[in-house]
């Protein structure tokens, strides 16, 4: 039977060697392996996997038009739903998403969704004009899907139907602000329904998070992020860089001066927290957002580069997200040996699993149920160490997370010339400061119902609203706010 | 694309351009600055605005060679474009905030360390445009980089000058002509190098004259995501980009300030090197 096969492993490069450089770390599966591991799907009646995915995607039929050597359909099954694929591939953290709620999972390994989902954009990448459909089938079984493959077609071409119309109108401008996960969501569904759209964007390159944030090993710039964005532009929507809205232009100005007939707010949670404890502006004590903007944005590990990195031999990260592995294997392949600090257990590391394990893999150190309380300086002023204290885990607090707890007396203290910070981020108020009518709540925050703002006109998704997330997230909420700017131009 | 459509040589080692950068024009406002970057490869460096002309759409930059970047962006010619230019950042200057009829006979000294002239301009403009009395003190280690002694003249009532060896104005250090002038003023704005901020700011905590700083940090965004330009300010950890680049002088742990300046100055120095610059610290 076609599901007695183990999930179908995925090649990636060795430890030792993917730790001197920033080359992927996944190689993905070829068409072989993804069919394969597309056979794997039982297809169920009723797919937990659609209802857990944040946007939707109609993930059996793909992953049975992979079965069936039909890439290409794949691919535009999944584009009905997700704007960004090659990304959402390599960034959801699926196994709390779609293959979190897996059947297969309960017994054994769920569906390698992600994998085939990255394979189906990355084909499609390679083989822009390829009718695939020719393609020979690798596995026999396929005959047992058919029916059912021809059923999730005909689902497919109605909801295609109802949503590729292009009703908006083409001289109706909106803005969109800030060119990362949510804003790209948004305008891509916005440009498709026919609006005439310009996303602005505050540093000179686009994708937000996508390309100041996440690591080259994790995620390609060239080869999977820009090409995302080029099909973003194929679209007709407009990207001006270096527009720092707030400050450059207001939201004001974008309506009454320029024209702009909705505004979604897709700005994220760009200002990072520090730790609040003694010593945290000694020099070698960075946030991970400017330690992974230097690299990644930067590019400042490449030797061509204009914008330096502070080099050390001894690193240390604080944290446990997704944000905290790529700072941690930013660091050991710029040639430190790394500890990450984390006040819970390894079950509670909010980070994606596969982050976590390649980050062992790769030989970082974990000092978990640990928390930092001094940074030590030496005479001039340069980190030399921390002190830490040893914690142990209490009673669940609100997140249903047992909250950690400071053992008296445990403190002592690890040697390190860095200490990267990644703890989070919080909201920059600019917009909301800036923009009359804008209300927010205490964290700065945008107060919304249905993705609009208390002032007309203006949405807002992602981050911006909900405090840092996922990629996924924003983007759901981003084409929320496109259904919902739809709605709001096409009524009033 | 932000053309260059102006190109002046100050001195052997400072430039004045004006470059194209419409939306910026239309926004600028006294006490606010720019990310500039050069090329592919090139670092975003902040920089001060020293004027716009909303009319033309263009905005001036004063820049000193000072490293890879600045040696850069002083090699482009007029036609030439600078890859980037992101701003007008940070906040106006608090004065901003004044209502023009209140800024009438208001008496206010400005002390301007080198190109610090350049910001220093806008400000002594708009005070002086709007009738508030504007002295004002360039200093610098030498004559050659004493800028825009001219265009000051026309912005303010009395323009004092004094290098560290004598070869222009006074011999001696802004501290003494500070000192000279006493406190007859309602409000003291410095900018400059850091370590000429914090003997001002000194001074002027001796003199009981208010004092607002102009913070130049280490900066990669500015726009409030990486936090290099964190400073301490009454204690607290402010971000000179978002929450500045103006502070209130007395508040500011220059000492800190200063050492964080030096972060890379490992690494700047090995790229200067590499190409050929060489510069006196």
């Amino acid at each position: 039977m076609a599901n007695k096969i183990d999930r179908v492993p995925v090649r990636e490069q060795a430890p030792k060697v993917r730790a001197t450089n920033f080359e992927e770390v996944c190689y993905g599966y070829n068409a072989e392996e993804a069919q394969l591991e597309a056979s794997r799907c039982l297809n169920c009646k009723k797919p937990r996997c659609v209802d857990a995915c944040p946007v939707g995607i109609n993930i059996p039929a793909f992953v049975h038009q992979v079965l069936d050597g039909d890439f290409k359909g794949a691919y535009d099954t999944i584009s009905q739903d997700s704007s960004l694929p090659a990304i959402c591939g390599r960034v959801c953290p699926q196994e709390t998403q779609c293959e979190g709620s897996c059947i297969l999972g309960v017994k054994g390994q769920p569906v390698s969704i992600g994998k085939l989902e990255r394979f189906v954009a990355d084909y499609n990448q390679e083989h822009p004009e390829k009718d695939t459909s020719e393609i020979q089938y690798s596995e026999a079984h396929h005959n047992n899907f058919r029916e059912r493959i021809e059923e999730r077609r005909e689902c497919i071409r109605q909801m295609r139907s109802g949503f590729v119309k292009r009703e908006g109108d083409a001289a109706v401008k909106v803005a969109v602000i800030g060119s990362g996960p949510a804003g790209l969501a948004c305008a891509s569904d916005l440009a498709k329904l026919g609006y005439s759209v310009t996303v602005f964007e505050s540093l000179h390159k686009t994708g937000g998070v996508l390309t100041y944030g996440i690591p080259e090993f994790r995620l390609p710039k060239k080869a999977v992020v820009e090409k995302e964005l080029d099909k973003l532009k194929a679209l007709g929507i407009k990207f001006e860089t270096d527009v720092f809205v707030g400050r450059t232009v207001t939201i004001d100005e974008l309506m009454d001066k320029e024209g702009f007939k909705a505004v979604f707010v897709g700005t994220g949670a760009g200002l990072p927290l520090f730790l609040g404890i003694p010593g945290e502006n000694l020099n070698g004590v960075f946030s991970a957002n400017e330690y992974l903007t230097r690299n990644n944005l930067m590019q400042a590990f490449s030797k061509e580069s204009d914008t330096p990195i502070f080099r050390a031999k001894k690193v240390c990260v604080v944290g446990g997200g997704n944000v905290a592995m790529d700072a941690a294997r930013t660091a050991l392949r710029l040639g430190a040996e790394v500890t990450i600090v984390y006040r819970r257990t390894e079950k509670e590391l909010p980070a994606r699993a596969e982050e976590v394990h390649h980050a062992m893999e790769e030989g970082i150190n974990f000092q978990l149920l640990t928390n930092p309380v001094e940074v030590l300086g030496d005479e001039n002023g340069w980190v030399r160490g921390i002190r830490c204290i040893r914690m142990e885990l209490g009673e669940p607090d609100e997140s249903g997370r047992r909250s950690p707890i400071p053992i008296q007396g445990s403190e002592f203290e690890i040697e390190t010339d860095a200490l990267i910070v990644a703890l989070g981020t919080k909201i920059n108020r600019l917009i909301a400061d800036t923009t009359p009518g804008l209300e927010t709540d205490r964290k700065g925050r945008l107060l919304t119902t249905e993705t609009a703002t208390s002032r007309k006109g203006v949405f807002a998704g992602g981050d911006v609203v909900t405090g840092a997330a996922t990629v996924i997230l924003a983007m759901g909420e981003g084409r929320k706010a496109a259904a919902a700017i739809h709605k709001y131009l096409t009524e009033s | 694309m932000f053309k260059i459509v102006d190109k002046k040589q100050l001195t052997p080692l400072i430039y004045s351009l004006w470059v194209e950068a419409p939306r910026i024009a239309a926004s600028a406002k006294p006490g606010q600055f720019l990310i500039v970057r050069t090329g592919e490869n090139g670092e975003r460096i902040p920089l001060t605005i020293c004027d716009y002309d909303t009319e033309k759409g263009t905005v001036r930059i004063v820049v000193q060679i000072a490293g890879v970047s600045s040696n850069k962006i002083c090699h482009l010619d007029v036609g030439d474009c600078l890859t980037d230019v992101a701003g007008p950042l940070g906040k106006p200057s608090d004065f901003m905030e004044i209502p023009e009829e209140d800024l009438k006979g208001k008496r206010y000294l400005f002390v301007a360390g080198g190109v610090g002239s350049a910001p220093v301009y806008p400000q002594a403009k708009y005070l002086h445009e709007r009738g508030a009395h504007v002295d004002v003190i360039i200093g610098a280690r030498n004559k050659d980089l004493i800028i825009m002694e001219d265009e000051m003249h026309n912005v303010c009532t009395n323009l004092y000058i004094c290098t560290d060896d004598g070869s222009k104005g006074e011999k001696g250090v802004v501290t003494l002509l500070m000192e000279r002038l006493g406190n007859k003023y309602d409000m003291c704005v410095a900018i400059g190098p850091m370590i000429m901020m914090k003997f001002a700011t000194l001074t002027a905590k001796k003199l009981e004259l208010p004092i607002t700083v102009s913070l130049n940090t280490l900066m990669v965004d500015g726009t409030g995501m990486c936090g290099a330009c964190r400073v301490s300010v009454a204690g607290k950890t402010k971000f000179a980009c978002v929450d500045g680049p103006e502070f209130n002088g007395y508040d500011v742990d220059f000492d800190e300030a200063l050492r964080r300046q030096t972060l890379y100055r490992t690494q700047e120095q090995q790229a200067n090197s590499e190409a050929g610059l060489e510069f006196r610290r």
